[in-house]
């Protein structure tokens, strides 16, 4: 339909898309958070337990800004952004967006360990699983694919502490500094769900793609079966094995809110907690809009993957060429 | 057929008479017994599961505590069981919100079709943007901590999946000749909904439900586990491994006791979920 409609285009309209999301989403934010009656003036006189008069509570809120109508304060908010100041943080008066780099190392560090050890288990227990489709290794894996399903990633945090940190004294309980030792215990927790959802999904992909009639054919004419499971059957399963890390990547970088706090693991997801409880709106933001900008990502690649790996897929809105 | 049965091993014979129904019979007995405990939870807890005593702070499992007591004295065996109230039953109802709401929404959505469905299916891929909990943490921040919040947290972004499944099965209704000839025979639009649309589109969306219960009493325990859930001295699983928590190390049994309630009843849904899948579902 459009000839010219190249993947540039695309690649471009799909940024421009970001733009109309983010307005939105910051706009959400911050019209619940300022919704929310209680805020950082007043979470921080709780936390300290001092005893303020009203006048020195509007006194720290008008320093603050938060004596302003709320649709004022939005749009000084984003007036700052578009100058590139994303504001200080409300708790500790630093440079938001020097907090949040600051904490990114972390997170990234712990999604791509989690991201490899799941590549590790899942691909390999998958295909085998399906390989031995209804045999005892297929029900073995299957039976701890289900068990690890059916564990809450805190409960699983908390039993690996209390086995590996505590009893056998493997790893460190709470992370001192970004180390393989530290990093273990909550790689393995992330590393234990995510498998254990995946290798079914690699399980479900590669016996779809054993039943097709070329395994039958390769089979013929004599190709040995592992080749023909290395060669054709990976190479196919991947589209759906690239697109569930492209995921699993995208709510590994948001941070995992919950492992990062049990573990002490000082990155976004511990930020984002801490800073809702605190209610320190800055940083809220900052983290709200770097999730925005990850899903985004994160869809745009799994799509153009989709189109590099299976040139047969069209990208929507190109129409049939 | 029988003749043949009764020559091979009783095992044998067990595994093949526990077809799909018979599964189904049996988790379904488990998941029942699993409510039945939370709604009778007063009657079967051994002790008040709110009574302190301080001189019984830290008790080990014994025979007269069977899960030991907590920091306040508190028996953990009781405990665990009221806290099956919280964690359950907010559920369960969790469950039935969102199944209604987003079943509603997508129906309507993919019946009316055009603008209204466009801008709805809009809405929904924006709640599906988020990580779950993230988004959910933030509203639960924002309602303040309960259990009552956390549900409202959870139902706000977890209706979108039913609607889209519910959306995706009315389109495919829609087109089919009964409810042409529904339509053609002069039935307003929700009589055909109610008559020959959701009658068709229930499976899915049952399944859909079932497999969910599981991770929905993980999310919410995990909720209360940050704090935004179930607050203390509620007895709520998630809440009350948080408190734990710090006792991991001298009292494994304070954090250990509720994390395996949460495991067991996960386990029976997902079981049940699953069984559900195969029976209305069969691939």
């Amino acid at each position: 339909m459009f000839k010219g409609y190249s993947l540039l285009k695309y690649t471009i309209k799909r940024i421009l898309q970001l733009i109309p999301i983010l307005f939105a989403i910051t706009f959400l934010s911050f019209a619940m958070m300022r919704l929310a009656g209680s805020d950082v003036v007043e979470q921080k006189m709780l936390n300290t337990g001092q005893v303020v008069t009203d006048a020195q509570l509007e006194a720290a809120k008008a320093q603050l800004g938060l004596d302003k109508p709320f649709l004022v304060q939005y749009i000084t908010w984003l007036n700052d952004l578009l100058h590139g100041d994303m504001g200080v943080s409300f708790v500790s008066g630093m440079d938001v967006f020097d907090t949040f780099i600051s904490k990114l190392p972390a997170t990234l560090f712990l999604t791509v360990t989690s991201i490899v050890l799941t590549v590790i288990i899942s691909i390999p227990l998958g295909i085998i699983s399906a390989v031995y489709k209804n045999k005892f290794w297929d029900y073995f894996i299957r039976f701890f694919s289900f068990i690890g399903n059916s564990m809450p990633n805190f409960f699983v945090s908390l039993v690996l502490m209390y086995i590996l940190g505590i009893k056998l004294k493997f790893f460190p309980i709470i992370s001192r500094e970004m180390s393989f030792e530290s990093v273990a215990m909550p790689t393995i927790t992330l590393a234990i769900a995510m498998s254990a959802k995946y290798l079914r999904q690699v399980r479900t992909t590669v016996l779809d793609e054993l039943g097709k009639d070329y395994i039958m054919g390769a089979k013929a004419r004599g190709v040995k079966f592992s080749t023909t499971l290395w060669k054709s059957v990976m190479r196919e399963s991947l589209v759906t094995i690239i697109t569930l890390l492209a995921l699993s990547i995208g709510s590994l970088l948001g941070g995992t809110a919950i492992v990062e706090s049990i573990f002490m693991w000082d990155g976004v997801g511990k930020m984002a907690v801490d800073a809702i409880n605190m209610r320190d709106y800055p940083i809220i933001q900052a983290y709200v809009m770097w999730m925005a900008i990850i899903y985004v990502t994160v869809n745009l690649i799994t799509d153009l993957s989709y189109r590099l790996l299976d040139p047969r897929i069209r990208l929507e809105g190109t129409g049939n060429e | 057929m029988s003749s043949e049965n009764r020559q091979v091993s009783v095992r044998q014979l067990k595994v093949k008479k526990c077809n799909t129904k018979c599964r189904l019979i049996v988790f379904a007995t488990l998941a029942i017994c699993l409510v039945a405990v939370a709604v009778f939870a007063d009657r079967l807890c051994p002790y008040d599961p709110y009574a302190q005593d301080l001189s019984l702070s830290y008790q080990a499992p014994s025979a007269a505590h069977i899960m030991g007591t907590d920091a306040y004295g508190r028996d953990m065996f009781s405990r665990v069981i009221v806290g099956a109230r919280a964690s359950i039953l907010s559920t369960l109802a969790l469950v039935c919100i969102i199944t209604l709401v987003g079943t509603a929404v997508g129906t309507i959505s993919g019946f009316i079709g055009g603008k209204v469905d466009a801008i709805v299916m809009r809405v929904s891929d924006f709640f599906l943007a988020f990580p779950g909990l993230v988004f959910a943490l933030a509203v639960a921040a924002l309602l303040g901590g309960g259990v009552l919040n956390a549900i409202i947290a959870l139902a706000v972004i977890s209706w979108p999946k039913y609607a889209r499944v519910a959306r995706s099965q009315t389109l495919s209704v829609k087109v089919s000749s009964f409810v042409q000839a529904a339509v053609l025979a002069g039935d307003n639009p929700p009589q055909i909904i109610f008559r020959h649309i959701l009658p068709n589109i229930f499976g899915p969306i049952l399944v859909t439900a079932m497999l969910d219960i599981g991770t929905m009493t993980m999310e919410l325990a995990g909720l209360s586990f940050l704090g935004l859930g179930a607050q203390p001295p509620i007895a709520e699983w998630g809440s009350m491994m948080s408190s734990g928590r710090s006792m991991l190390q001298t009292y494994p049994w304070v954090v250990l006791s509720p994390g395996i309630a949460i495991f067991i009843s996960v386990v029976i849904f997902n079981l049940l979920g699953d069984t559900v899948r195969d029976y209305l579902d069969p691939k």
